[in-house]
């Protein structure tokens, strides 16, 4: 059967048959485990119709959830995007001992489960934490209030830009930097006009996750929040609300919100990608994450 | 006898002197960042759980409604990161080795579980598998339930940790030379024996890896668990769960406990996951 080596001969899985059959199981199954999940939300948020899903869209717990949702992210993105980008200076640009350990602690918030997180939080500013009893004493409230809901989103999100930039500002080099910095300019030119610029996809994409997981965090703000209807459920969690007592439309509803969140990022993902590769940016490989 | 060694100024490891300012200020902002939002907490966790005490610990983790919980989580991870594995590597083998209609939009398909919340997914996953659900229906006509059973659970996990095998294997396919193949295929093995003796080893490290990522990941899911779940004590209850039950009862000792058991195997599985890339890493050098 071994015919002389053809520049054009076919590689391993190319027949016919392997090919039709692995591609016909890996469609089907990711018909029915990928496209069916999201198709089913939007099958069950208009069952009833598009009046009965403004009305179930509108309705002011869900309005309120909507609202807390968007501060949440208005305080966590620009502060993660700080601190990655501070973070990212100091180990890319510098070389120091420690600077593996600093990462390894930045990541820990993917490794751990949220409702870990959740615990941890409540162990720090609950009536029992570490800071209760002066918190207590102040009369603040950290704790079942929007502040510990922020702090909880901080620490799950915690590494997403951070872990876009640091590849690919390792493979940048410093030499750029470098030579601005001979040229004259301050650190913060240096960080505005030269850093920044070369990196701004990996930053954009790196917000864009945040952005959609401070959006849809359930387990870390479920515990923190007390879920208090109408004053501090967030979105994924005014779900949660509205499927127990049975408003399926207005839960379904809702969460026709975060899916269209979800697939924003997406695009954006796609649209990041491709301006990178128009650019010839120096493309840092990608790792899975969450 | 040592021979002479040219040094490499790109790549010397020697900390040199950096002309760029404010090392001070950003490792100072970061290590304050990294201190209050997550040293802090993780401390606080440990200090709770020392409080505790070890006799304490023990009752508490060895009660048999928390080791159920263990039991039910590591099955149904087990089984989903199993599922991921076939369904993971078959999804890298598509995307790099043929070419197709809706190839691209297939490949941004795979991010969703990461993209979407798992409240959102817990929320899908329970209408697709309830009793008159696009699944659940014909599934309940086998006598098969799969909403609040523990076949839920492995659906839920199953379904967020999709991403992981898929993007540590794609990779790794996309960089393996045609020749070796060819030099197979010339030999006379059949496309089993290639893929068996050549290509599977090949990304075997990466493979690991992935399934690794996605049974860690499927330890600690909650939010698309509790949907599904139907939470019953010895049956469907996950350890998280379980977690979150003794917090709302003000059992803090033993919320503590789970939670502390909880992060230390978040941190076996970290160190695994790390030896497999290291190992993974130092293949791909050695093969190229």
């Amino acid at each position: 059967m071994a015919h002389p080596v053809n520049r054009h001969r076919l590689r391993v899985g190319d027949g016919a048959v392997t090919r039709s059959v692995i591609l016909t199981l890996v469609l089907a199954t990711t018909a029915l485990a990928l496209i069916a999940p999201l198709a089913v939300i939007f099958a069950e948020a208009f069952a009833r119709g598009l009046p009965t899903y403004l009305e179930a869209l509108a309705r002011p717990d869900t309005l309120h959830a909507v609202g807390l949702t968007l501060l949440t992210a208005l305080v966590c993105v620009p502060l993660n995007t700080a601190f990655g980008i501070a973070a990212a200076w100091a180990v890319t640009k510098f070389s120091f001992r420690g600077r593996n350990l600093l990462l390894a602690v930045a990541e820990l918030p993917f490794s751990i489960s949220p409702i870990v997180a959740g615990v941890a939080y409540l162990f720090v500013y609950g009536a029992q934490g570490l800071f209760g009893p002066f918190l207590q004493a102040h009369d603040i409230k950290i704790m079942f209030a929007v502040p510990a809901i922020i702090l909880a989103s901080l620490f799950v999100t915690a590494p997403f830009v951070l872990r876009e930039l640091v590849p690919l500002m390792m493979a940048q080099g410093r030499d750029e930097e470098e030579a601005a910095v001979s040229l004259g300019a301050s650190g913060f030119d240096v960080l505005r006009l030269v850093t920044l610029p070369n990196v701004k996809f990996a930053l954009l994409y790196g917000a864009a996750l945040c952005n959609a997981r401070v959006m849809g965090e359930f387990g870390a703000v479920s515990i923190v929040s007390g879920n208090i209807r109408g004053q501090t459920s967030t979105l994924p969690l005014q779900i949660e609300l509205l499927y127990q007592d049975s408003h399926a439309v207005a839960a379904f509803a809702a969460a026709t919100v975060l899916v269209g969140v979800a697939l924003f990022t997406l695009v954006a993902k796609y649209l990041i990608e491709r301006a990178e590769r128009a650019r010839g940016e120096i493309v840092a490989p990608r790792r899975p994450g969450h | 006898m040592p021979r002479p060694r040219f040094a490499l100024p790109m790549l010397s490891r020697q900390p040199r002197r950096s002309v760029i300012p404010g090392f001070r200020l950003s490792l100072g902002l970061a290590l304050l960042y990294l201190g209050l939002i997550v040293l802090l907490p993780i401390g606080a966790l440990l200090l709770k759980a020392a409080d505790v005490g070890f006799d304490r610990y023990i009752a508490i983790i060895t009660s048999p409604r928390t080791l159920a919980s263990f039991q039910v989580t590591l099955t149904t991870a087990a089984l989903a990161a199993l599922f991921n594995a076939i369904y993971g590597l078959a999804l890298a083998w598509v995307l790099v080795r043929y070419e197709f209609p809706g190839k691209r939009l297939l490949d941004a398909m795979v991010d969703v579980p990461f993209a979407l919340p798992t409240a959102v997914a817990g929320l899908a996953l329970t209408a697709l598998f309830a009793k008159n659900g696009w699944f659940g229906a014909p599934l309940a006509q086998w006598g098969i339930q799969v909403a609040y059973a523990p076949a839920g659970i492995v659906c839920a996990m199953a379904f967020t940790s999709i991403p992981f095998v898929v993007r540590t294997v794609q990779p790794v396919l996309e960089d393996m030379e045609p020749e070796l193949e060819e030099a197979g295929a010339t030999l006379g093995a059949s496309d089993l024996t290639i893929f068996r003796r050549i290509i599977f080893p090949t990304i075997f490290p990466a493979f690991l890896a992935g399934t690794s990522l996605a049974f860690a990941r499927s330890l600690g899911e909650f939010g698309a668990v509790v949907f599904i779940a139907g939470n019953q004590p010895f049956r469907t209850e996950i350890v998280a769960l379980l977690t979150f039950i003794r917090l709302e009862e003000y059992d803090y000792a033993a919320a503590a406990a789970i939670a502390v058991t909880m992060l230390g195997l978040a941190f076996v599985m970290l160190l695994i996951v790390n030896a497999v890339q290291a190992w993974h890493q130092k293949f791909a050098m050695g093969d190229a």
